[in-house]
């Protein structure tokens, strides 16, 4: 179908952005790639009143790599980051999941920041979002503030963004161990739809293989993606092998209470949830061991 | 309700072409009602299918996933851009026909645009390369074999042209 009738107005800086977010509140919507956007717009779900378009905002793109965390503008493409090798070797999570993001086509326009705002349950940015505990700077007229993933998340597709703040900037935390390793899988229909469920793990150890620090989650399997630091934590100084991970990820699923819905049915979604965190918390321990 | 209408001007296919649109117009309209640039199918009009996909600044997009407002002072390409300056086909396109990458033809300037955006950033690549170029393309005619076909075909031409 096509979209509701709108106004559009292009903001050229994220100041302008803020102030026309300001001036028509809840009536606006901010445009960056729109991958998400425009379908609901085009099936009626949203029918905002102004559209206000961040997407020249030269200003929210840019990714910086600093010594403990990857600074990155909202309106950073996903294929840029996808495809920035410097960024791969610091964090290279981040890569893992957009393998995942939907095309070639919808990632040279979708951005890091649109993803996040819109905080689908089962989308694969949030969750690695929730598991770094990355930390997301907003920006509104009457000045600036940051949360971390845990407290910006509120809901399938709800943000505790304030109807006239625009998320400026995202800063993934980079673990300092030398030996640290990452994983990100899912399970969909077909590849590049959103995830049945997806499972995300980072983990650092010594020398001798004991983890030193953990973090997993899962996405699709709760209202939003679920990062489980209790069970990482548990990791700690301890050797993982698949009986020792399959346990954790088990204790992990039985904490989810999933909906049942047309792609998935609750059980099938906590089984996965098991099966998909034993395997992230495993691939990405052996990469960490392997390290150098 | 009279609705407001933008200015756009938009380089298209090596043109300039300007335009009065409403917001909610969409680029793939935009091409195809007021520019008469037929080539871009709508399929699903809701960023699944594929069909629309159009070069913006020299990257595939979809184009019923943007309002034409926003490709204002953008260059874009179409499959109508794709074929030589005399109008013979190029060297992918005419590898769809030798290969028989189409049956329907309702995907293929889709298929075409992806799969030039994959040949102009990777000359030579792997049949997994080119099925993850189209994985973002819907066919319903030809279970993708063909095509896959028509692009190494289209890679191996380009490649002996060029020695």
């Amino acid at each position: 179908m096509k979209s509701p009738p709108f106004e559009y107005a292009r903001a050229t800086s994220i100041e302008e952005a803020c102030g026309l977010m300001h001036q028509h509140g809840d009536a606006a919507k901010l445009i960056a790639g729109g991958q998400s956007l425009v379908p609901m717009m085009a099936f009626r779900l949203l029918r905002p009143s102004w559209l206000i378009d961040i997407n020249e905002i030269a200003a929210l793109k840019f990714v910086t790599i600093e010594p403990d965390a990857v600074r990155m503008g909202a309106c950073t493409r996903q294929c840029v980051v996808a495809h920035d090798d410097a960024l791969a070797a610091r964090l290279p999570l981040l890569r893992q999941a957009l393998v995942f993001v939907g095309h070639t086509q919808t990632r040279n326009r979708g951005t890091v920041g649109g993803s996040l705002a819109h905080a689908d349950p089962s989308a694969e940015l949030p969750l690695v979002a929730q598991i770094l505990e990355a930390r997301l700077v907003l920006r509104a007229n009457s000045g600036m503030r940051t949360l971390p993933a845990a407290e910006f998340f509120a809901g399938p597709m709800m943000t505790n963004l304030e109807p006239d703040e625009c998320l400026e900037e995202i800063q993934w935390p980079i673990w300092r161990e030398r030996k640290t390793g990452s994983a990100f899988t899912e399970i969909s229909r077909r590849h590049g739809d959103f995830a049945m469920v997806a499972a995300a793990a980072q983990i650092a150890v010594d020398d001798d293989g004991r983890c030193m620090r953990a973090t997993f989650g899962v996405g699709g399997a709760a209202p939003m993606p679920v990062a489980f630091p209790e069970l990482a934590q548990s990791l700690i100084g301890h050797r993982l092998d698949k009986t020792k991970s399959r346990a954790v990820a088990q204790e992990a699923a039985a904490a989810l209470e999933p909906d049942s819905d047309i792609h998935a049915s609750a059980a099938y979604r906590r089984h996965l949830a098991g099966v998909l965190a034993a395997r992230v918390l495993l691939h990405a321990y052996d990469t960490a061991r392997s390290a150098p | 309700m009279s609705e407001t209408l933008y200015s756009i001007a938009v380089e298209v296919n090596g043109t300039k072409r300007s335009g009065q649109v409403s917001a909610r117009t969409s680029l793939v309209d935009w091409l195809r009602e007021y520019l008469h640039l037929t080539g871009t199918h709508i399929g699903c009009e809701h960023g699944i299918c594929g069909a629309c996909s159009i070069m913006l600044d020299g990257e595939p997009v979809r184009s019923c996933l943007m309002y034409a407002v926003q490709a204002d002072g953008h260059r874009i390409v179409t499959v109508e851009g794709l074929a030589q300056p005399d109008g013979r086909l190029s060297i992918l396109q005419d590898s769809f026909c030798e290969a028989h990458g189409l049956q329907c033809g309702y995907c293929t300037p889709g298929m075409l645009i992806a799969a030039q955006a994959l040949l102009d950033a990777n000359p030579r690549p792997t049949e997994e390369q080119i099925r993850d170029a189209i994985a973002g393309n819907l066919c319903r005619c030809t279970g993708y074999q063909q095509i896959v076909d028509a692009i190494a075909l289209a890679a191996e031409r380009t490649a002996e042209g060029a020695t």
